[in-house]
């Protein structure tokens, strides 16, 4: 007892401090850890700083117009005069304008019933048609609440009702896929993609720098057999963990969160199994790179952050700047989020979603010829 | 075709450069096959270093040659099918029982039967009380053995053994030269690097490295011949301070303490003779001829290269 009350009256700062030194001569010596700790926080800060947006510009929006009229001209005026929404399809019928929506091509769509103008004139206080796909709640609820009084204050600069009229007209607004507008059916599906990034990622950004610190990547390499082979067997087992991680947080989003699959269950385990796949090949690549485990986690870490942020999960994808959003393009995050609120809540099939799978089975592919083609197959 | 079926390892000229720092320099060898060759020098020496060019693990900055008739540089492949290599650390998998590892080994192979090649392995190397142990958990003895049979198992024609009886203890490394004659009996070209001096007298060839140099080669009889060195075993009193005289001493290459006695060498007999003619006449030391141990050889060589002197025996190896 006295002993250890010695030794924690004598010496005990200076032991600490031995510490300390020895910490940041390590430290000091991994350069590339070093270099991140001063890099990254930097490029993070100014990376979301300018392309984080909470409120969305330029939303993809379609318009179906069942009149020519003035009034009809003047709305689609004002619509484009916003920074809100982007008319980017004038659909002359309601299929076209269901099949943009649940494709994803456009986020809202507005519609001018026959009779809209005349019915305008007359006070009827005519419904104008918005809508919105509520599987991104963030993007459609601040357009949405300007939407009325953006029309309302167009129609009266164009003197196409009177100044005085309060509101000359109803906006009917459908939130589609999501009519009660409930967080978990958008949450739950993001959860997903979110989850499995970060659970995927660590998986494989480990397993080539574990063999390497614990030297058995030395008898490995002696061994007949390539950096293909390698990989294949270092990914394979994993995506089948994947697999049942994902089966896991759906069965337990329907029970606990009552959140419904409307599409096809076995697209939805196909392209989850693509994703699973995709982001194992972005570990395994970081692994190849990385020259130790504690670069590997950071790595992965620098990659995660932009997907958890830039993909459309926490903010609306359609506020971003451009380049932000071609950074968001090439992250796996965001086709993913794309296909599997699609599937989940729209029912969409791979008619609407060829392209997000074909960018993940692309970016796939790019991640393992880096992996393949930078694996040392020497010690040199 | 005969030549080339003769040798093992045939290479010229390897030089290797970690960081401008050279590992080894202009390195040449040659292996005739069925031989056990001990390959020894001090730490640091590059014996490691070239082994791992004799494996295709590091590509050599200069110099060609073959492994098994194999082309170094280009033919990494063929050679990696045909050679077992131990290396210094333990390289399986802690984490994986002992009969996992050598049924992983036998798979990346390709051998038709992995299960019962790893059975008749752990048969072969006494391990069945601990097929199903994790090989981390192994003792040091344990796992060298391990190692070995993991190296062996799909029945390479060369074995590269670096230090493999580093931290082993006398009776299980005396188990271990006994396994590698039997395999050397079998046919298998083992090149074993080593710092053990009798371990070096097991092998039916060595060759001794210093600073990236191979300085000296052939059979432990060629090599002490080779060295020319004349000994001396004194006894008597007062060691430790006639060690220091002599060493200062002109044509006395080398004094080393052996237990109760000196080891005084020199390259030259006469010199050393002179040097020596004083301290014969002393009554409390008594003076043997004797025949230099390798181990006088070697610390001699060592001792020569570090002070730089031109070495004769550079030239015949090249």
């Amino acid at each position: 007892m006295s002993t250890l009350t010695d030794l924690y009256t004598h010496g005990f700062w200076r032991r600490v401090g031995a510490m300390i030194r020895k910490e940041f001569i390590q430290l000091r010596r991994d350069r590339i850890t070093f270099a991140t700790m001063i890099t990254i926080p930097l490029i993070q800060l100014v990376l979301f700083g300018y392309a984080i947006n909470t409120t969305p510009r330029d939303l993809p929006t379609a318009v179906l117009l069942q009149e020519s009229s003035d009034v009809g001209r003047s709305i689609l005026k004002s619509l484009e005069n916003t920074r809100y929404f982007k008319v980017t399809h004038q659909v002359r019928d309601s299929e076209t304008f269901d099949r943009l929506l649940a494709s994803g091509s456009v986020l809202f769509g507005i519609e001018i019933p026959t009779g809209f103008e005349r019915a305008l004139r007359r006070g009827d206080r005519p419904a104008l048609l918005v809508a919105a796909d509520a599987t991104d709640p963030v993007a459609a609820g601040s357009a949405l609440g300007a939407l009325g009084q953006l029309v309302q204050t167009a129609l009266q600069n164009d003197h196409a009702i009177p100044a005085t009229t309060a509101s000359a007209f109803e906006i009917r607004q459908h939130a589609r896929y999501n009519p009660a507008g409930r967080t978990q059916l958008n949450i739950v599906p993001g959860l997903l993609g979110t989850i499995l990034t970060l659970t995927m990622l660590i998986f494989t950004a480990l397993s080539v720098t574990r063999e390497t610190e614990r030297g058995t990547m030395e008898s490995l390499l002696s061994m007949p057999i390539t950096p293909l082979e390698i990989m294949l067997g270092k990914i394979a087992p994993y995506v089948l963990v994947g697999f049942m991680q994902a089966a896991l947080i759906l069965v337990a989003g329907v029970v606990l969160f009552d959140v419904p699959i409307v599409g096809n269950l076995f697209l939805l385990a196909t392209l989850t199994t693509l994703f699973v796949a995709t982001n194992l090949s972005f570990g395994y690549t970081f692994s190849t790179l990385a020259q130790n485990q504690l670069q590997a986690i950071q790595m992965s870490m620098m990659f995660f952050l932009p997907n958890l942020l830039l993909s459309g999960f926490m903010f609306p994808f359609a506020g971003m700047p451009v380049w932000a959003q071609w950074v968001g393009e090439s992250l796996p995050l965001t086709h993913y989020l794309r296909i599997v609120r699609a599937i989940m809540l729209k029912g969409s099939t791979l008619m609407d979603l060829h392209y997000d799978a074909l960018v993940l089975a692309g970016l796939m592919l790019v991640a393992m010829s880096i992996a393949v083609t930078r694996f040392r197959r020497t010690l040199d | 075709m005969n030549a080339v079926a003769d040798i093992a390892i045939d290479v010229h000229g390897l030089t290797k450069r970690f960081n401008g720092l050279v590992a080894v320099h202009d390195l040449s060898m040659q292996v005739r096959r069925g031989l056990i060759y001990g390959f020894l020098g001090p730490n640091g020496s590059g014996k490691t270093t070239t082994i791992r060019m004799l494996c295709g693990l590091l590509t050599p900055d200069e110099g060609e040659g073959t492994c098994l008739g194999y082309d170094i540089r280009t033919e990494t492949d063929k050679i990696k099918s045909q050679v077992g290599y131990m290396t210094q650390r333990f390289s399986l998998y802690d984490d994986l029982s002992v009969v996992e590892n050598l049924e992983f080994v036998a798979r990346l192979y390709g051998m038709p039967d992995p299960r019962g090649a790893a059975q008749a392995m752990i048969e072969r190397l006494g391990l069945q009380q601990r097929g199903t142990q994790l090989a981390g958990t192994l003792s040091g003895g344990w796992k060298q053995r391990l190692a070995l049979g993991a190296c062996t198992l799909p029945n390479p024609q060369l074995l590269l053994l670096d230090e493999p009886t580093a931290g082993v203890d006398p009776r299980a490394r005396r188990e271990f030269w006994n396994e590698i004659h039997a395999l050397a009996g079998e046919g298998l070209t083992v090149l074993v690097s080593t710092h053990y001096m009798d371990e070096a007298e097991r092998c039916h060839e060595i060759a001794y490295i210093a600073t990236g140099e191979l300085l000296t080669h052939g059979t432990v009889h060629d090599v002490i011949a080779d060295s020319r060195l004349v000994t001396y075993n004194v006894t008597g009193d007062g060691l430790a301070k006639l060690a220091g005289e002599l060493a200062a001493r002109k044509g006395v290459d080398m004094v080393a303490p052996f237990g109760a006695s000196l080891h005084v060498s020199g390259r030259d007999a006469a010199a050393l003779e002179a040097a020596i003619a004083p301290y014969r006449k002393s009554k409390s030391l008594r003076w043997e001829h004797s025949e230099p141990s390798l181990e006088d050889v070697f610390i001699e060589l060592m001792g020569r290269d570090r002070s730089g002197k031109p070495d004769r025996t550079k030239t015949k190896t090249q």
